[in-house]
């Protein structure tokens, strides 16, 4: 049975809302300042439900706070999130044609990467083949300077991947428009845009989930095929050996967070 | 009996057509809505109350200021003749979800912003990082435009933030083009109005609070927030006091 909202789930919502998307440990925080503020009955462990009143009337809005994993740290997230099935519906509202453009296209080769990025070069290279508007080079750098402050992109060393709250948001849309390409993760099934993957059998998972599952194995083992897991884990020192080519590889793949083993 | 709308041409008008038909043509009235409701079914006018609560607030979120005629044409398009009941139950899930105010700030141009229902709170950052900085150069505007009397000359403001090192020629490190900031960004989120000063030359202009900021502060608020930069009582400016004091 669906309770009410008060003040302290209105205060949660716009201040989620304006920030788009917070890390679990914010919202908490926020949780206990908006109940401390509208002297509403609070308990610390009721985050869930306290959010779930919220969803319960945000859900005839076709709009829901989601929670997500970040691809980078493994923290949980949540973010306000629009259910409508059209495409990307609430970016178009924000953004011109030719941007909207951009960004699917950007999509695209984060999605197709080995690794979950997109550099630069590759994307400011896609400017010419916009159809809906022809846009130099510098604008589209703006533009992209404006999806990573909007959170739909993140930026790092000059590489573009999806945001967590882009992940959140569109993994529906993702997994059904881009069915053969986009890979979940064996251990959480969610969307995975950055992953490591199995030379032998193929499967991906998360970076933190990874590392998650290996942490009490002395031995990594491919949870499907059984065969080692050569990638390089995430935050564990590896203690066996391995002939240098192999270790130079896997290195790389752990800067990089490079699919391939 | 068949309902003669007075607006242009006979039935609904399409989206297409420009602003002009949504300005000039009349709206229906509450009675023709009411009998308009009936001949809709109900799960349709939901949801083009849902679409246009998210219209609203994906357009406030970039405090752009909604035109009624953006909301016709983008969302309510043919369920124009039931308008004031779609934006009726905007308004109240606005209030009831969100603790939102759909408020009317032209209402000659039939301009609208959201505003907090919820009571302003301590310390608190609803602003994104990026935007609270920009947020603080508002703000002292503000106060120099009301502790001026409510009105300032651009020379005088712009005389004022020199002194703060914030130049209008230069980019700045944080704020960039401080004067499209200040005299294109912050006018069309309604923060700010400046207007020319006529028989000026070289033109002149003025200054003033716009709408939106009448909403989201008050006067009071402003003379708090000098008298603590100051370290004075806020009563050691007896005119903008008792001017604070007495309006709401």
């Amino acid at each position: 049975m669906a309770a009410q909202m008060t003040d302290a789930h209105r205060r949660f919502l716009q201040v989620l809302m304006s920030h788009g998307i917070m890390e679990g440990s914010e919202a908490r925080k926020l949780h206990r300042r908006c109940c401390e503020i509208h002297k509403v009955y609070y308990a610390h462990d009721k985050l869930d439900d306290f959010i779930s009143t919220i969803n319960s009337h945000l859900q005839p809005l076709f709009m829901q706070i989601r929670k997500g994993m970040s691809e980078g740290d493994g923290r949980a997230h949540y973010a306000l999130v629009n259910l409508a099935e059209t495409e990307i519906t609430k970016m178009a509202s924000d953004y011109t044609e030719n941007e909207l453009e951009l960004f699917r296209k950007t999509m695209d080769l984060i999605i197709l990467s080995e690794n979950g990025f997109a550099s630069s070069t590759d994307i400011l290279n896609l400017t010419d083949q916009l159809k809906t508007k022809k846009m130099k080079k510098k604008e589209a750098e703006q533009v992209l300077k404006v999806f990573v402050e909007d959170k739909w992109l993140s930026e790092r060393n000059g590489e573009y991947t999806l945001h967590t709250r882009c992940i959140i948001e569109m993994e529906q849309y993702i997994l059904s428009n881009y069915q053969d390409v986009a890979r979940k993760c064996n251990i959480c099934h969610s969307l995975a845009i950055q992953s490591q993957i199995c030379e032998s059998c193929g499967i991906g998972m998360h970076l933190p989930c990874v590392r998650k599952y290996f942490r009490a194995q002395t031995e990594p083992r491919c949870p499907q095929c059984n065969d080692f897991w050569s990638c390089d884990i995430p935050g564990m020192n590896r203690i066996d050996s391995q002939s240098p080519s192999k270790t130079g590889r896997a290195e790389k793949s752990f800067i990089l967070g490079t699919r391939r083993c | 009996m068949s309902q003669r709308k007075r607006s242009k041409g006979s039935g609904l008008s399409q989206g297409g057509d420009g602003d002009e038909d949504f300005n000039q043509s009349q709206m229906p009235t509450h009675s023709q809505v009411q009998r308009n409701l009936e001949r809709r079914s109900q799960d349709q006018v939901n949801q083009k109350v849902s679409e246009l609560v998210q219209f609203l607030l994906v357009k406030d979120q970039k405090k752009i200021p909604i035109k009624r005629a953006d909301m016709l044409k983008k969302v309510i398009r043919e369920y124009r003749d039931v308008y004031s009941e779609i934006v009726n139950r905007a308004g109240k899930t606005l209030q009831q979800v969100f603790g939102l105010q759909l408020v009317e700030i032209d209402t000659k141009h039939h301009i609208y912003i959201l505003t907090s229902d919820l009571p302003r709170a301590e310390g608190e950052n609803l602003h994104r990082d990026n935007q609270t900085a920009k947020l603080g150069l508002l703000l002292i505007i503000l106060s120099f435009i009301f502790m001026k009397g409510n009105t300032a000359k651009d020379g005088a403001v712009w005389e004022f933030l020199r002194r703060l090192r914030v130049q209008p020629g230069e980019r700045h490190e944080v704020f960039g083009d401080v004067k499209k900031l200040v005299t294109e960004e912050f006018v069309r989120q309604k923060y700010l109005e400046i207007t020319p000063i006529p028989l000026t030359d070289p033109p002149e202009f003025s200054y003033q609070w716009g709408p939106r900021a009448a909403k989201e502060t008050s006067k009071r608020d402003v003379l708090r927030f000098v008298a603590k930069i100051q370290g004075k009582d806020p009563t050691f400016w007896m005119s903008q006091y008792n001017e604070a004091e007495a309006t709401p």
